[in-house]
């Protein structure tokens, strides 16, 4: 239950970031996330070429009962989104750390976010 | 005096023992500061008797009228024996939204047969549960198509007045703004429109038929509006759609409308029945209850309320929309109103309402009435009349006709539909005849 | 499982028929309709039973007990419908002349007056289709009434944590930012809290009354003289009104604007969901704000608008029948509006003291009509939640009470037995939940897997809303 994978940063609001290349970056929602919203039945994607900065709102992540707003943890353009969450959104349930929601063209500044071990204490003290 | 409180004195008695209280202490918990001292203003209670009659005298003060020229927004039509006794159900009249899928899904498969029936009938992906009525529709429609950096929506100027001044109710504190379309000859110009289409403009919406009951030119619109951004918001008269081709094969966004025309009252204006259809592509974007077909735990078909994440109840602040009720009964009612007439009553209705009117039309013509605008219409139309309207009004009247609506002096907003026989269009003629020669 | 309507067509069908016409076509060229229309063809017998069964899957509060918080599904007097049904009500015209429709002014005068000696207020509309309708209207009528005083820093609405979700969206769509006040720990606004969030920037506090935990907030006049003092507005939502009448006025209290529910605590039908009815009562100074369509003293016509209207809400004159309805109900109860809500009182606090022996009260104090019990002690013991409960409640003719509302509450169960059920029904009801707790205790996996009696068993929410089938497909 509610596993943090190392090497991948996250923001408190349980978000992950993954370096994939030196200026690409892969964004998706840590296991604790998914946990708490339940069956997830549709991610409102956001566009290609949209600029997200870190900490500000980029899409939505709905369950039957909840909408949970998804932030960024890194700064730069759009430059994929996950098209097959559009018909399948579970999953994120079912692979929280293997599937990303937005490939990111941008530059990482991790002194906003957590490592996996301040995650994990992040996790504990919070819940 | 009447109650529907079920409980004895005694009753009272025994319960507030049980439960260590008296009345006293039970309201202990409303301070002293906001309680009301003295007993309310209002006369003793009444029989069921007494109140009926006081009810009656009230509704005796009203004019029923026997034939109704009159639309404008509000459509008489023949309603039925079997939807008045079917929809007085008291299954159906005393439930609530049907939150329990499983106690409820009576309720649930006759609001999805109502968003099956609008979907088909406008040939669209999918309908809403219902909205309040056609203008909040319109306006609930507009809400849908915001998008970044696009706010500006183009209204055609022939809307039912009413329907422009809830959009610009429910926008004044937006940041939206609001350009009308012009009309020409009574029809929405699309010159009008092509004029004004920006990169700020994310909708267009435009009446077919139209306030003065004209047919637009529906298939221009569609092509005329070139960027993919802009939707194309038709509001129809659902009756219609028993002749007119339907919004989904000219290539409307969203469709919206009200659906009164379908067994529901006159009723001085509600409740009435807003309805809103939509492409596969915006569908999570309808406000209001959606009901979905899905299985039960035994793989059995079943209805819920469905795509509940878009409303307020779990979105709260960052919904689109406040709406949390539909008009369920008046769904259902209309749902039952076309199982009644079924497609070749409905293209009935539609066609008579469409002879008749035209046949005023002429007939008024041959007595000195000249057609306002020179256009296609359905079955309302516009007349100059040769002597002052409210003279109309009054001689009508006499004979229990409401008249066309007055728009000004000289100008009369006629409608017809299958409830006005075809000698009635004769004498209705022979009586204003009177008047113009008289 | 019944069949859809459209499963039952055959061609050829047709329940009911026009008198024949014989007046020349018209031909609509280009407009017309080259397709079929896909609607079912059934004869008069089969649409009866098709929707004779559908009622006979629907439960009412005609059908059986149903305690559904913050609802109000009190009994629906069958006289209301008749009145509803008269010919001189239901077939007249919204854009009769005034002259034809004298009746109907008279009504709502009636029923406007009746409404502000109930509330404390000086003038209503009733013109708001709904009471979501009716906060919407009273919004837009606090950002008019701010404006008109150019005061247009005022942004902000407060909206307690416990609220209902329309208040938080009304607020939005009136152009406001909303601010979230806390409860405290007796479920009342936080006091402290309050004093720290309003400011100048304050265009109004929503608030209900007895508030969604069915709780009077004892500190109430102290809420509006803060709010009041830093130039802002009071909005109360009337969804609880039925707990108060005559006893309690929200223009006693401080309140600028109220709506109502009809549909809860005037007793029209809720109709599986609508319609309902939300009439917007105001202060004197608000009343030059009120929407055009409203039947107002001074006011030439119904098309009129007061100097400084915020609009029209919807078309004609609101849910008219509905308002009927409503004054009838206050005809028939008089004075007597009292006594409703005292045993409205008297029935939630007689449910609440029977079951807390067996059931957490979230918040334990006397309530008025209503109360909200916590299962999140059971949800961790037996991992029964709170709509496993209500599931295995359907199994029982009876409506589960509202779940999972107010949020601040978890595993929340909501009860609002209403003053229309007797002693015997809430003594059932009482011994059921009872007897389910036991179960959770014994056999957790039977509330688990509930219901087993009803058309369909557990419906799959999930499913539905992943793959999303809104309409009828033929096969």
């Amino acid at each position: 239950m509610n596993s943090v994978k190392e090497g991948y940063y996250y923001l408190s609001t349980h978000e992950w970031v993954k370096q994939e290349s030196d200026t690409t970056f892969l964004v998706g929602i840590s296991d604790f996330a998914q946990h708490a919203l339940g069956d997830i039945v549709y991610v409102a994607l956001p566009e290609v070429n949209d600029n997200v900065k870190q900490g500000e709102r980029f899409c939505d992540v709905e369950s039957v009962k909840a909408v949970s707003d998804v932030y960024s943890p890194v700064s730069g353009t759009i430059t994929e989104i996950n098209t097959s969450l559009e018909d399948s959104p579970e999953l994120l349930n079912q692979d929280p750390y293997g599937v990303w929601i937005m490939k990111v063209e941008g530059s990482l500044d991790t002194s906003g976010l957590l490592d996996s071990a301040a995650y994990t204490l992040h996790l504990e003290n919070e819940h | 005096m009447g109650t529907y409180i079920p409980h004895t004195k005694q009753d009272q008695i025994d319960m507030l023992t049980s439960i260590s209280q008296t009345w006293d202490t039970l309201l202990s918990t409303i301070p002293s500061n906001v309680r009301l001292k003295r007993e309310l203003n209002l006369p003793e209670g009444l029989s069921e008797f007494e109140v009926y009659h006081k009810m009656k005298a009230y509704a005796s003060e009203n004019v029923v009228f026997n034939t109704i020229l009159r639309g404008a927004g509000a459509y008489d039509h023949y309603i039925p024996s079997v939807v008045r006794h079917l929809s007085a159900r008291e299954e159906f009249v005393t439930a609530y939204t049907p939150y329990q899928s499983e106690l409820s899904q009576g309720v649930l498969q006759s609001i999805f047969e109502f968003q099956s029936m609008m979907a088909s009938l406008t040939g669209m992906d999918a309908a809403n549960a219902s909205v309040y009525d056609g203008a909040t529709a319109a306006a609930e429609a507009i809400a849908m198509s915001y998008e970044r950096g696009r706010r500006t929506i183009l209204l055609s100027a022939a809307l039912h007045p009413q329907t422009i001044e809830v959009i610009q109710t429910y926008t004044q504190e937006l940041d939206v703004t609001i350009k009308m379309i012009d009309t020409v000859d009574g029809r929405t110009s699309i010159e009008s429109m092509s004029k004004q289409l920006d990169e700020s403009v994310c909708a267009v919406l435009i009446s077919h038929p139209n306030y003065f009951g004209i047919l637009e030119d529906v298939k221009g619109f569609r092509t005329a509006i070139i960027d993919s951004k802009v939707k194309y918001i038709v509001s129809v008269n659902p009756m219609t759609l028993g002749r007119l081709a339907n919004p989904g094969s000219y290539g409307a966004d969203i469709v919206v409308g009200e659906a009164q025309p379908f067994g529901l009252n006159l009723a001085f204006g509600g409740p009435y029945l807003g309805f809103m259809c939509t492409s596969d592509k915006y569908v999570r974007r309808l406000p209001g209850r959606i009901v979905g077909q899905t299985v039960d735990s035994q793989g059995k078909r079943a209805f819920t309320l469905t795509l509940q994440a878009r409303e307020q109840h779990i979105r709260r602040e960052k919904a689109s929309s406040s709406i949390c009720s539909n008009q369920a009964h008046c769904a259902l009612t209309a749902a039952m109103y076309l199982g009644a007439i079924g497609p070749q009553g409905l293209k009935e209705v539609a066609t008579q309402c469409a002879n008749k009117a035209h046949a005023l039309a002429s007939k008024l013509e041959s007595i000195g009435y000249t057609l306002t605008y020179k256009q296609p219409f359905f079955h309302e139309f516009v007349t100059t009349t040769p002597v002052n309207t409210a003279l109309i009004e009054q001689t009508l009247a006499d004979h229990s006709i409401l008249s066309g609506l007055i728009l000004d002096d000289h100008h009369m907003l006629w409608c017809v539909s299958e409830t006005t026989s075809d000698d009635k269009l004769d004498e209705i003629v022979a009586i204003l005849k009177e008047v113009h020669h008289g | 499982m019944a069949k859809l309507i459209f499963e039952l067509s055959s061609l050829g069908h047709q329940a009911v028929t026009f008198p024949p016409s014989h007046l020349p076509s018209v031909s609509f060229d280009e407009f017309e309709n080259q397709g079929n229309i896909d609607l079912p063809e059934i004869a008069e017998i089969d649409l009866v039973r098709h929707y004779i069964g559908l009622s006979k899957m629907a439960h009412g509060v005609d059908t059986g007990f149903y305690p559904l918080g913050s609802c109000t599904m009190k009994y629906n007097p069958k006289l209301n419908e008749d009145v509803a049904s008269l010919e001189g009500f239901a077939k007249i015209h919204p854009l009769q002349p005034l002259w034809s429709v004298q009746g109907n002014l008279k009504a709502m005068r009636h029923l406007q007056d009746a409404l502000s000696e109930i509330c404390g207020m000086d003038e209503f509309t009733l013109q708001p289709a709904a009471g979501a309708h009716g906060e919407f209207t009273g919004m837009l009528i606090i950002a008019a009434y701010h404006r008109q005083n150019n005061d247009l820093k005022r942004t902000k609405v407060i909206v307690p944590d416990a609220a209902h979700g329309t208040n938080p969206a009304s607020a939005v769509m009136a152009g406001f930012d909303v601010v979230t006040v806390k409860s405290n720990a007796c479920g009342g606004v936080d006091l402290d809290e309050l004093r720290s969030l309003v400011d100048e920037n304050t265009a109004a506090l929503m608030l209900t009354n007895p508030n969604t935990l069915g709780l009077f907030d004892p500190n109430i006049k102290a809420i509006a003289d803060l709010v009041h003092e830093a130039g802002g507005l009071l909005y109360y939502d009337g969804a609880n009104l039925n707990a108060i009448m005559g006893l309690s006025r929200p223009g006693d209290m401080g309140f600028d604007v109220v709506h109502l529910n009809l549909h809860k605590t005037f007793s029209t039908p809720h109709g599986g969901g609508g319609p309902g009815s939300g009439p917007v009562g105001v202060k004197t100074h608000l009343i030059p704000y009120l929407p055009k369509g409203s039947y107002l003293k001074d006011l030439p016509t119904l098309e009129s608008a007061p100097s400084l209207s915020i609009g029209r809400m919807r078309s004609f004159h609101g849910n008219f029948l509905t308002t009927m309805r409503a004054l009838t109900y206050i005809l028939f109860n008089g004075k007597g509006l009292k006594d409703v809500s005292m045993n409205a009182v008297l029935n939630a606090n007689y449910m609440m003291h029977q079951l807390s022996d067996v059931y957490t009260v979230a918040y334990p104090q006397t309530c008025m009509h209503e109360f909200v019990l916590t299962l999140e002690k059971e949800k961790d013991q037996y991992n029964v939640s709170a709509k496993d409960l209500s599931k295995a409640m359907l199994d029982h003719n009876m409506h589960p009470p509202t779940m999972y509302f107010p949020q601040i509450v978890h595993e929340a169960l909501m009860i609002e037995p209403n003053e229309t059920e007797s002693k015997a029904t809430l003594d059932e009801a009482i011994s059921l939940l009872k007897q389910l707790h036991q179960t959770m205790i014994d056999d957790p996996s039977y509330l688990q897997n509930a219901p087993y009696t009803t058309p369909v068993l557990r419906v799959d929410d999930v499913l539905a809303a992943r793959v999303p089938i809104l309409k009828y497909h033929k096969e």
